[in-house]
């Protein structure tokens, strides 16, 4: 018997990435934004959500990608990883994929924008390749032993 | 079975427990025999011994348990209370509380260290006279008995009580075999039989009897019956609960391990045993000593880390929330029903309700928060005792205003500021009892330490009536340090000699101690006070005794602050950081080895752009304000200049934290959220001083 996980996808440039769902809180549109000066490049800012403040990285920024001029209809994905709480700008999120582990390819070098550490492996389903992100490593906590 | 869930609890309730058993030992060393103290103080040391036994802390519950037995023969008369068991409490209290923080920090009550403490307990405990031979009869009593014994090591259990046994065990429960002799004139034997196993059934499962119950109830036994007791309490408790049934001859306890028959007669092991039981179930049939040390080695993995803090609320306290909250929420579905147009005034008048509830339930929230300052004031009568018998001067310790209520926050940080003020009153402010008595005052010195609310402030008063500060010493003593001036000297009021003190690198003690005078002075103490937002005041009278006046603000969550502007960008500026605002024109500041400098009053204030070290992104500006708006900040007594574009206005802020993931920004304490529900972020001015001294 096949462990199934339930992954958030979204999309960046074309690509599709899926995060577990449980570390996922909420998506939210874009709101205001208060730029954090001194803070890494790829830190959009911090939002009020609800009365929290919460910072909120810009995945285009840390993948290296181009950053388009006009927005468009992105999305905040806020994810909540122990006590952390922190949202990811990516082109739009839309799904909730049902993933076997046992479709997850572990090592596999692949050409995407994405170092290849950052990416815990590749989910197959339908045909289609889901990108799995080591969240600990995006976001780059020290505490990477932990499965994303 | 997982302990970590209950370390917090652990840690605070021990807390708790040590904090009244300090003060015991402190009334103990004055009134020197007090029946309940002793009760009371045996009653703690008992408490702490099972909760960390069961926590699996071995060397705490070994500690306690040797202090138990001597305190159990104090107050059983057998031993008294003399100034060398006082003092050895007194360090065991110590101990007790350096595992505790271990504990807190660490995750484990980190080396045995107390095998000393023991040691000299027990060597009171045996150094008695009378009680001595009892302790040594009862000992060959039970040594005798467990021989007798003997042979019956291999008792031949049925196999469902073993595997009952078993089971239990892994459940971290201990089993205990239990043989029990009435006495031969006892007449109702069954009944009290039935006594005794009705009792144990309270506190844990009899799996088997030998004769059987049936039999018992009978009455068809001799004199004695044997009990197999499953339960999660330690010997002693077990022991406790059936002390008191009468006609018992005796009674004896095993802990049963392995299907096997352990003598349980000497406690000490047994202490060990249950620990690592309770912690390292797999590990049950090991030696003791091994398993404890796997489950040591365990805890301390799980642990790692500092355990969270906590605050024990009344529960009144968060009635009074909840009652709020569900006012909120009738407020919410009056709005919600209320019909935008035609109910004008009505959502007038829920607003305005609305915001009475906010208000309360700031407050009520801001109440949770507060902890009685006892906490922090509960530490100093031990300290005044140690410190005034090394300094052989004696000093009284007058406390008032205990249950004042200050912020979580200012608990934690405002114990050694105050630490260091007491130790300034007794090391230099109160003579040796030789020179009070020359200059006609009481002989034995007092300090006052006293809290009270005031307003949105806290104030916090340490006083002594020792000789006070001696202005032309410190005056001289600044002027050959170099502080002053000769000229300063001669103008300088007693006032302003006073604040002298405060100046790094100061202290006026001729003889250095140990306690202070090593120069890290009165400085330090303004500094912190200042970074939790309060300051300090010391008045002096010359022969009469000094005193120093803290002002705390209530809470740190809520603070005053400026909202500034810096191109889009709005930004807070803490209003305890800012010593005044002004402009200054732009030709005055002058650029001097590349940082820029105006002279401001006749002295030389560097001066920043917020824009540049918050690296604003600059905006076109139609014309440019040949008038800078500075806000002058201060740190201690540096002060810097910060140019910013506009000022919005004074503001009460709640600081919220950027989160972990972005907690070391440079620059920036916090942030806030503005009335239009965007963030703005807090400037932490004091990392600006670090770059500028640079």
């Amino acid at each position: 018997m096949s462990q199934t996980q339930q992954y958030v996808i979204f999309k960046l440039e074309g690509e599709s990435y899926g995060i577990p769902i449980e570390y996922v809180k909420t998506i939210e549109k874009m709101t205001e934004m208060t730029r954090v000066p001194n803070a890494p490049e790829y830190v959009e800012g911090v939002i009020n959500l609800r009365g929290e403040v919460v910072p909120i990285i810009n995945m285009r920024k840390r993948f290296d990608l181009p950053v388009p001029e006009e927005a468009g209809d992105t999305r905040t994905i806020i994810l909540e990883l122990e006590e952390i709480s922190v949202g990811m700008i990516v082109d739009s999120s839309s799904e909730v994929l049902s993933i076997e582990d046992s479709a997850i390819d572990q090592t596999i070098s692949l050409d995407a924008a994405v170092q290849d550490d950052h990416i815990r492996g590749i989910g197959k389903i339908d045909e289609r390749m889901i990108i799995l992100l080591n969240l600990y490593k995006v976001l780059q906590l020290e505490d990477s032993e932990k499965p994303a | 079975m997982d302990m970590n869930q209950y370390l917090d609890i652990f840690i605070e309730e021990t807390k708790e427990h040590l904090q009244t058993m300090n003060e015991i030992l402190l009334k103990l060393e004055s009134f020197t025999y007090d029946k309940d103290l002793l009760n009371e103080m045996f009653r703690i040391a008992h408490t702490i011994k099972g909760m960390s036994g069961t926590m699996g802390y071995q060397n705490i519950a070994g500690l306690t348990h040797e202090m138990e037995n001597v305190l159990d023969l104090i107050r059983n008369d057998e031993l008294k209370t003399t100034e060398e068991i006082v003092d050895i409490l007194f360090e065991c209290f110590d101990q007790l509380e350096g595992y505790i923080t271990n504990i807190e920090q660490e995750g484990n009550e980190g080396e045995n260290q107390s095998e000393a403490l023991i040691q000299r307990l027990e060597n009171v405990r045996l150094g008695k006279a009378g009680g001595e031979i009892e302790d040594f009869q009862r000992k060959t009593m039970d040594e005798k008995s467990f021989d007798s014994l003997n042979p019956l090591t291999n008792i031949a259990l049925p196999e469902h009580v073993q595997q009952a046994a078993e089971n239990s065990r892994k459940e971290g429960l201990s089993t205990y075999f239990i043989k029990t002799s009435l006495e031969e004139k006892c007449m109702l034997k069954s009944a009290r039989a039935y006594i005794f196993i009705n009792r144990l059934e309270r506190v844990g499962e009899i799996v088997y009897s030998n004769p059987s119950i049936e039999d018992i109830e009978d009455e068809n036994f001799e004199l004695s019956f044997e009990l197999l007791l499953i339960s999660k309490e330690d010997q002693d408790f077990l022991e406790k609960e059936v002390d008191d049934i009468s006609e018992i001859e005796s009674i004896e306890f095993m802990e049963l391990r392995d299907g096997q028959m352990s003598p349980a007669m000497d406690q000490k092991p047994v202490e060990v045993e249950t620990a690592a039981i309770g912690n390292e179930k797999e590990n049950s049939g090991k030696e003791p000593s091994e398993a404890s040390a796997i489950s040591k080695k365990k805890s301390e993995g799980v642990n790692k880390g500092k355990t969270g803090k906590t605050v024990r609320v009344d529960i009144d306290r968060l009635d009074n929330l909840m009652n709020l909250v569900s006012e909120l929420i009738i407020i919410k579905t009056r709005l919600e029903d209320a019909d935008g147009k035609q109910d004008a005034a009505k959502v007038n008048e829920t607003t305005e309700y609305l915001e009475r509830i906010t208000t309360s339930l700031h407050d009520a929230v801001m109440k949770v928060r507060m902890v009685p300052i006892e906490r922090v004031f509960n530490r100093f009568p031990r300290m005044v005792r140690d410190l005034s018998k090394d300094l052989g001067k004696d000093i009284q310790l007058d406390m008032a205003g205990k249950e004042t209520e200050v912020d979580r926050t200012v608990i934690d940080e405002i114990g050694d500021p105050l630490i260091h003020l007491i130790r300034n009153s007794i090391d230099h402010g109160i003579e040796g009892p030789e020179v009070r008595r020359e200059s006609g005052k009481e002989i034995n010195g007092t300090v006052r330490l006293e809290a009270y609310p005031d307003g949105n402030t806290v104030v916090i008063e340490v006083e002594d009536d020792g000789k006070g500060i001696d202005v032309n010493r410190v005056k001289e003593k600044a002027l050959s340090k170099g502080l002053i001036t000769a000229e300063q000297k001669e103008q300088m009021e007693d006032s302003e000699a006073v604040e002298l003190l405060f100046t790094p690198g100061f202290s006026t003690a001729d003889q250095v101690s140990d306690l202070s005078g090593r120069g890290v002075g009165l400085d330090v103490v303004k500094t912190k006070i200042e970074s939790l937002g309060g300051d300090i005041e010391v008045t002096s009278k010359h022969g009469q005794g000094s005193k120093s006046v803290i002002r705390l603000p209530l809470t740190l969550a809520i603070i005053q602050a400026l909202l500034v502007k810096v191109d889009a960008e709005k930004y807070a500026i803490p209003l305890n950081t800012i010593k005044e605002i002004t402009t200054i024109h732009k030709e005055k500041i002058r650029n001097i080895q590349g940082n820029k400098v105006a002279l401001y009053r006749n002295e030389t204030l560097p001066i920043l752009e917020l824009a540049e070290l918050l690296r604003v992104p600059p905006m076109e500006k139609e014309f440019e304000d040949p008038e800078h708006t500075v806000v002058i900040i201060r740190k201690g007594d540096k002060t810097a200049g910060i140019i910013v574009d506009d000022l919005i206005g004074q503001q009460e802020i709640v600081i919220k934290s950027l989160g972990k993931f972005l907690n070391n920004v440079e620059g920036i304490a916090g942030a806030t959220i503005l009335g239009n529900g965007t963030v703005a972020l807090i400037v932490d001015t004091n990392s600006f001083f670090r770059k500028e001294g640079k």
